[in-house]
């Protein structure tokens, strides 16, 4: 798909906070921090750019400061436009401003910014997902089948217990949804919605005035849930390697998983680059007694001791004789000498002193707070 | 309408940089790799954004495709300005004719209208195949407390090495008495770094003078340039203008030649390497590709080096500056080497000593260069080169001081 002036993109960035407390305390699920040198935002972002679309609203509703930083103008995901274009869509002052009850009432909120648009449909997408999807053939499906509303799924192991805000649907032969569960009590494979959508803009408008008028501003219980027979809901199946960011636990094992090179190479194409703000570090030193295996390194680092299975963000220093171990290091945390780092999430900034140890374990990982010193 | 600026940067980019061979076959010498994600020009253009000057014209010549895709509109020096910003100045046609550069003073000469839109009080002159980091406004001040004329940066060498640069004679005032190129016996060891701040009102005259001199000789059959070094600052000189040298300490490195351009990386890797990559007030800025960060595989084994976004190295990689895009596959070695963005290094091949270009494909098996300990004789050693988008198959060798410009 070429340039697209037909399809407005729609990001939730502050959706699901809630699933990862910690990380989510200072900023919002868009901007926390993935994979070396992506923040969440950039995977949807990225995606939608990639598939055509020129013009994107970002809705945010609290704790915005880093989110506001990274996205700047829109430069770095070629959005700086006069025509579309990004926009940010902070929360304005209302009585109830800074918080939005479900994305029905955000898209109510935003009606001025939908207004200007000429786009005939909407993808939505939230920030829990790490994915690469072409959204060109998601559209195209929903115009073929004449859908409401499509819902992207993936097909993945769902547990009641580790996962959370999980939407399943149910589908006839015909990929149309016959029902649909949100955190149901059970395990086993299922089709999991990865909260994206896509809807016309002039349906989009009426469910929202229609959710408003009701007070039910939930999309998935008031829209997909209680009228699956109202409307024509279609599933779209995302084959391609995708992970949900639903707890500090899978948010740990989401970016361990792009160790796997077969799952890497199908997040990080050549065709969908994924697009971030740029850091202009100088590339990775490795020193003398440095050893590195099986890890993912970001432009800036500083490695003069072991790194073993761990990702490694911008400008990460990591001294002499200290082990760092199935870790995941965010940007500008420095790890003194003869330090035993295993298993371990450190948020930016974090200092950790000579000779300290820090030690979480697979199932737990520990979480060490932004601009701690340990 | 522009608006006036107290300084204006004039970056010559043309020079072929012949004596990098195939580095430079298709693209200009300031559009080289060097230092793991930056190309040479990242350096005068980051000094410039770091020293407050915001108005740049960068004269180019030679293969200019390359250069001028990367410099684009500057945005990632921050040189995309309303007013001034970056501007790439090939040389053009006019009613009277169409002319090339006919050296550095004639490049400039032929960019006057650039300049004086800008109505500046000076104009800084800089090369782009230099590696250094320095504050350009400190040497404005200099020249203005001095009341100069024209103010040459210059680096103290060793006397050994002085006659091969452009050589200052100054008194305890740090006026310029005499400027010898390349002499055989230096009185002095203040080379001259190819930085000029000129007084525009001055510059501008003996400019004038230079191209209506030199076009008179051409026409009387006699020999002629017009040349910075050799003819401004040689006419100022002998009209007893206010000439200084500002000396500059820290790192400088001239990158004109291939050993130059491999000693200038590995210093990179040197634990006391005065020139820092990571001050966050200093930044080098560079454009960068979309690239997920470097992922380093089971059997890598790594040490001493730097290397740069998007390259995945599951080999051994010794005292090495590996760039963007890289791929060293496991069982490849690659040690005291240059490797530019995305070559593939495939498993068996071993690089030594030399520099791969860029878009390389280095075969199992193959050989490029030598440890510098099996040549009794130093002389028959050097740096083994591949230009760029060269093919070495796997039964193939590179010896040291070879140069490979097509696939083998």
């Amino acid at each position: 798909m070429n340039v697209n002036y037909d399809v407005l993109g729609l990001i939730f960035a502050s959706m699901h906070d809630e699933n990862v407390d910690e990380l989510a305390k200072k900023r919002t699920m868009g901007s926390i921090p993935f994979g070396g040198r992506y923040r969440l935002v950039d995977f949807p972002l990225s995606n939608m750019v990639n598939s055509g679309v020129s013009e994107v609203g970002v809705i945010t509703k609290s704790n915005y400061g880093s989110l506001l930083d990274h996205l700047g103008s829109g430069r770095a995901w070629d959005l700086a436009r006069k025509q579309g274009g990004l926009h940010l869509l902070p929360p304005y002052s209302q009585t109830d401003s800074g918080q939005y009850k479900g994305r029905i009432d955000a898209i109510n909120k935003v009606g001025s910014f939908l207004e200007h648009s000429n786009a005939k449909y909407v993808i939505c997408s939230d920030c829990d997902i790490v994915t690469t999807i072409d959204f060109s053939n998601v559209i195209k499906q929903h115009v073929e089948s004449e859908a409401d509303i499509t819902c992207v799924y993936g097909k993945c192991l769902y547990d009641y217990e580790k996962n959370s805000t999980t939407t399943i649907l149910e589908l006839d032969e015909e990929n149309r949804v016959t029902d649909v569960l949100y955190q149901p009590s059970f395990s086993g494979e299922c089709n999991i919605c990865l909260n994206m959508f896509v809807m016309s803009m002039d349906f989009l408008k009426t469910v929202a005035a229609d959710g408003v008028s009701r007070g039910c501003y939930s999309l998935t219980r008031h829209v997909l849930q209680d009228k699956k027979h109202n409307y024509k809901i279609m599933g779209y199946e995302h084959k391609g390697f995708f992970t949900k960011v639903d707890s500090v636990q899978n948010y740990y094992k989401a970016n361990r998983m792009l160790l796997d090179t077969e799952k890497r190479n199908a997040l990080f194409t050549k065709d969908m680059p994924i697009y971030t703000k740029v850091g202009d570090n100088g590339p990775a030193k490795y020193g003398i007694e440095a050893s590195v295996k099986n890890s993912l390194i970001a432009d800036g680092c500083i490695i003069e001791g072991t790194v073993e299975n761990s990702i490694l963000f911008r400008g990460v220093k990591v001294g002499k004789g200290t082990v760092v171990k199935d870790s995941v290091i965010l940007q500008g945390t420095e790890i003194g000498n003869n330090c035993n780092v295993v298993s371990v999430i450190t948020d930016k900034n974090v200092v950790i002193s000579n000779g300290k140890n820090s030690t979480g374990s697979e199932t737990y990982p520990l979480y060490i707070s932004k601009n701690a010193k340990i | 309408m522009y608006s006036k600026k107290k300084c204006v940067a004039m970056l010559l980019a043309g020079g072929q940089g012949s004596r990098l061979y195939a580095l430079t076959k298709n693209v200009a010498k300031p559009a080289v790799p060097y230092g793991g994600k930056y190309r040479l020009i990242d350096f005068p253009l980051s000094n410039c954004t770091n020293s407050g000057i915001d108005t740049v014209g960068v004269l180019t010549q030679y293969q200019p495709l390359v250069l001028n895709e990367y410099i684009g509109n500057g945005q990632p020096w921050d040189l995309d300005r309303m007013n001034g910003g970056v501007h790439v100045l090939p040389p053009y046609e006019t009613q009277a004719g169409a002319s090339w550069y006919e050296g550095t003073a004639n490049a400039i000469y032929q960019n006057m209208r650039f300049i004086e839109r800008y109505d500046p009080e000076y104009v800084v002159v800089l090369g782009g195949d230099h590696i250094y980091k320095m504050d350009y406004s400190k040497m404005v001040d200099f020249h203005i407390a001095n009341n100069a004329d024209c103010t040459i940066s210059v680096i103290d060498v060793p006397k050994s090495e002085a006659s091969r640069f452009g050589i200052m004679i100054c008194d305890e005032g740090n006026k310029v008495v005499d400027f010898v190129e390349k002499p055989k016996e230096p009185k002095s060891t203040l080379a001259s770094m190819g930085i000029y701040v000129f007084s525009w009102n001055k510059l501008r005259k003996y400019l004038i003078e230079n191209e209506e001199d030199a076009n008179a000789k051409r026409e009387r059959g006699e020999s002629w340039s017009k040349d910075f070094g050799k003819d401004i600052i040689t006419s100022m000189l002998a009209n007893n203008e206010r000439l200084f040298a500002y000396e500059f300490e820290g790192y400088w490195k001239d990158v004109g030649t291939l050993d130059s351009l491999w000693d200038a990386n590995m210093d990179l890797l040197n634990p006391v390497n005065p020139l820092d990559l990571y001050n966050p007030n200093w930044k080098i800025y560079s454009r960068n590709e979309n690239m997920p960060p470097q992922y380093i595989g089971e059997n890598a084994n790594i040490e001493n080096s730097m290397i740069s976004e998007g390259s995945n190295v599951d080999g051994t990689v010794d005292f090495s500056v590996i760039f963007a895009g890289v791929t060293i596959e496991p069982g490849a070695t690659v040690k005291y080497s240059i490797v530019m963005p995305g070559t593939v290094i495939k498993s068996g091949a071993v690089v030594e000593y030399a520099i791969v270009g860029e878009g390389c494909v280095i075969e199992g098996g193959a050989r490029i260069g030598k440890d510098p300990a099996s040549f009794p004789d130093r002389d028959e050693w050097g740096i083994a080169v591949v230009g760029h988008n060269v093919k070495v198959s796997g039964n193939k060798v590179v010896e040291p001081k070879q140069i490979i410009a097509d696939n083998i």
